[in-house]
């Protein structure tokens, strides 16, 4: 039984994490030893039980933990090539490359423009015009255009859950990253609005390479093209999805998602 | 969760139920108890308010309020330059103390999460919110009036400014640790500096605890009386020399012309002043809770 | 949650192997009937075909139903898309069970007798044998008794091959055997998609325990 896949042989992996640990600030260790490829303009889905180092993996790419003292990451994180962990990586510019979306919306208490246009003013020197434009079109492409653009100068807190949440998805797409990191982006928020943010994935995997951290395994299943499955800070199994969500290698995995956990 | 699945496996179908008697009376005298500290404290409000209005409400007027204290016996005798030695204390004061006191919360906040020096600054700021007035005044004195070998305005607004500071920082502190963490790392992901993140985004956010926060403290140290009378003193004349001489305010003229005073002319323009201070407290007050309230999330 | 679906997935089960001994008696009783020319049980098997249909319907619903209500994913779902599977070729050997009797009894009402040379009984007992290791492969969960069971296949498809011309010789010499070579060419036809269908269930097995389609792979 050799089927292989070719397309899966074809893919770039944008981002290479090797031997990846992470300790917090009391030492406890979080993650271990991880290893894994997220393949470019793909959706890669990281699922598993709740305290599982999901998250912490994630916050290691755009080195968000750095915000809190005495937590550390060991190991390599190669993006494009680059170790992302090594002192000499420039964070600011890191986190220009790689975006992040949290698991609550954090608009800023500005205007729906305003929120939009900050990265821009603070990662480019653009003309007024430049500005409104690409505010537009991130917008756009985050489907809110349609509901916001009579109210541009409304505050950005106003908005309902889900729009709140699409700005945040324009807020980091504004400045063209590369890598669109998302932390649990839909658990706040009701189900359509879930269904409307998990459609604008599927259309913003053709230009950026998307990680989302969740713990709704349909909403995995349903959007992501890998999945990777942590428990307790190890990486058991990762592959394309829909192996792994039909035929799981490892029983730990099969546990999981079937419901057979705790 | 255990102990609900024991308990439904314990107790019998048939239950002994416990008199309710002693749990409605329990309810209604607490209810009772909070009812009457609620009045007494509103009503201790109003009274004081009341005898205010009532006695001072005389001394109001146009003239009261555009003319410069006087000795005994002078016609058209005011307030004016009490009135204007406050402002001047008070913004003085102000000055001083909400660049140190916000830099000092962001600093708490931001910074020194659980460090051992940010717990010993707390410390500070709490037994300093507790240190008696009069003791900053006595401070103010030996430090900079007895040195300086006069009373001044300025030596006032020193004293208003120590008394505010713990009080903002403690305000800052506490508006500023109420901003998610969310909202920290959303700013930091986008790749905001630290310091970009602080002010443009975490300080916006609080802004209007903020302010409230300095409003109070404004409004706590404006009728502050006892720390001024050992640095700013008093002076019937138009508080010219504000750093040099005596100035006057209208804290220490409330003392002066009550207590210092056998005459009920005197006695009157006392009442009239404190109807000027607690409407100006009582206004800021207000603005502070009703403008710069936080908005409902 | 979970007890819940594994208490309905049990029942499921227990239906799915309820519908495959009804089924699987149909081709015992077809095959006996075939024996014996025995008209009046080949109507029985007829009659019953309509129960075995129902009971098919009914369980693809119930499948629908978990599959709709607890969206189950890699072995609760190859176990419900398996017993789907199963549910589908299982009422095919019914009906094709009801075919053979329909033969038997057209070839009973035509006085025709079976040429000696048609061994349609052992065939049918081959079939059966394949019918009902495929079913305990699925019981057991033995992938390995399901691919044995497969190569058997060949087989029965070669005795089909051998009835087919041996028919076709029968219609041209025009004897009066001749009369029941369309018969027996139906009844054979039906044994050899039986024969099919125990394969199909066993190639079902072995993707509900590997995860593999083997199905259109010259090797297995």
């Amino acid at each position: 039984m050799n089927t292989v896949n070719t397309a899966e042989h074809m893919v770039n992996s944008k981002i290479k994490v090797r031997n990846l640990s992470f300790y917090y600030e009391n030492g406890h260790q979080a993650l271990f030893n991880n290893d894994l490829d997220i393949h470019e303009n793909a959706i890669t889905a990281v699922i598993g039980p709740s305290g599982c180092g999901k998250s912490t993996h994630l916050r290691t790419y755009n080195r968000i933990y750095s915000l809190h003292r005495g937590q550390r990451a060991e190991g390599e994180i190669w993006l494009d090539g680059v170790n992302i962990l090594s002192p000499e990586m420039d964070v600011l510019s890191l986190r220009r490359r790689v975006g992040m979306i949290f698991q609550r919306p954090t608009p800023f208490p500005m205007s729906v423009f305003e929120n939009v246009a900050y990265p821009l003013r603070l990662h480019f020197k653009l003309s007024k015009r430049e500005i409104g434009d690409r505010v537009e079109l991130a917008l756009r492409d985050a489907s809110l255009w349609e509901e916001v653009k009579d109210s541009l100068h409304k505050s950005g807190q106003e908005l309902s859950g889900g729009q709140q949440q699409r700005l945040c998805i324009a807020r980091a797409i504004v400045t063209e990253p590369e890598v669109l990191l998302l932390d649990e982006p839909t658990s706040a928020i009701d189900p359509v609005a879930t269904l409307k943010i998990e459609d604008l994935l599927l259309r913003l995997k053709e230009r950026f390479t998307i990680v989302i951290v969740t713990h709704n395994m349909q909403q995995a299943a349903r959007i992501s093209d890998q999945t990777a499955f942590f428990y307790k800070g190890h990486i058991i199994e990762t592959g394309p999805t829909q192996r792994l969500f039909t035929t799981p290698k490892e029983k730990q995995t099969e546990d999981y998602i079937t419901g057979r956990f705790g | 969760m255990a102990f609900r699945s024991n308990a439904s496996a314990t107790i019998p179908a048939t239950n002994p139920l416990r008199p309710l008697f002693w749990r409605k009376a329990q309810n209604r005298l607490v209810q009772t108890i909070s009812v009457i500290a609620l009045i007494l404290a509103i009503g201790a409000m109003l009274w004081i308010l009341g005898t205010i209005f009532s006695r001072g409400g005389d001394a109001l007027s146009w003239a009261f309020l555009t003319n410069p204290s006087k000795p005994y016996g002078l016609p058209n005798n005011g307030i004016a330059n009490a009135l204007l030695g406050t402002l001047m204390i008070t913004t003085t004061a102000s000055a001083i103390a909400i660049p140190i006191a916000l830099a000092a919360g962001i600093g708490l906040s931001e910074f020194g999460k659980q460090s051992r020096f940010a717990n010993l600054m707390r410390f500070c700021i709490n037994v300093m919110m507790g240190v008696p007035s009069i003791l900053i005044g006595l401070f103010v004195y030996i430090l900079w009036v007895v040195p300086q070998k006069s009373f001044s305005g300025f030596a006032g607004a020193i004293a208003l400014a120590i008394l505010m500071i713990p009080v903002i920082t403690r305000t800052t502190e506490d508006m500023l640790r109420m901003v998610s963490d969310h909202l920290r790392e959303a700013a930091l992901a986008l790749g905001c500096s630290r310091y970009q993140m602080i002010v443009q985004i975490v300080c916006k956010s609080a802004r209007n605890g903020l302010v409230s926060g300095i409003l109070l403290a404004v409004a706590r140290v404006a009728g502050e009386t006892a720390p001024l009378l050992f640095t700013a003193l008093f002076a019937n004349t138009w508080p010219r020399e504000f750093f040099s001489n005596p100035t006057a305010n209208i804290p220490v003229l409330i003392t002066e012309s009550t207590t210092n005073s056998p005459f009920e002319a005197m006695h009157q323009i006392g009442w009239g002043a404190a109807l000027v201070i607690a409407l100006i407290v009582l206004l800021i007050n207000i603005v502070a809770k009703t403008c710069f309230r936080e908005p409902k999330k | 949650m979970r007890d819940r679906f594994t208490y309905e997935i049990t029942l499921l089960k227990q239906r799915l192997q309820q519908l495959a001994s009804s089924s699987r008696n149909a081709l015992v009783e077809a095959s006996n009937a075939l024996q014996t020319m025995d008209t009046a049980r080949a109507q029985g098997i007829i009659e019953n075909d309509m129960c075995i249909d129902a009971e098919e319907v009914a369980i693809e619903e119930e499948c629908l139903k978990l599959i709709a209500l607890y969206q189950p994913v890699a072995k609760d779902l190859r176990l419900i898309i398996t017993i789907l599977k199963i549910n589908t070729e299982l009422e095919r050997v019914a009906d094709l069970s009801a075919n053979i009797a329909r033969s038997v009894i057209s070839l009973s009402a035509h006085h025709c007798a079976i040429p000696n040379t048609m061994d349609l009984t052992t065939m049918a007992k081959q079939t059966d044998a394949m019918l009902k290791g495929a079913l305990e492969a699925f019981i057991c969960h033995h992938p390995e008794q399901a691919r044995a069971i497969i190569q058997e296949d060949d087989v029965i498809d070669n005795l089909n091959h051998k009835h087919y011309d041996f028919a076709q010789h029968l219609l041209e010499s025009q004897c009066p055997e001749m009369c029941s070579a369309l018969d027996t060419i139906a009844i054979s036809y039906a044994l050899e998609r039986i024969a099919d269908s125990a394969t199909n269930i066993c190639e079902d097995i072995i993707y509900l325990n590997e995860g593999v389609i083997v199905r259109h792979c010259p090797q297995l």
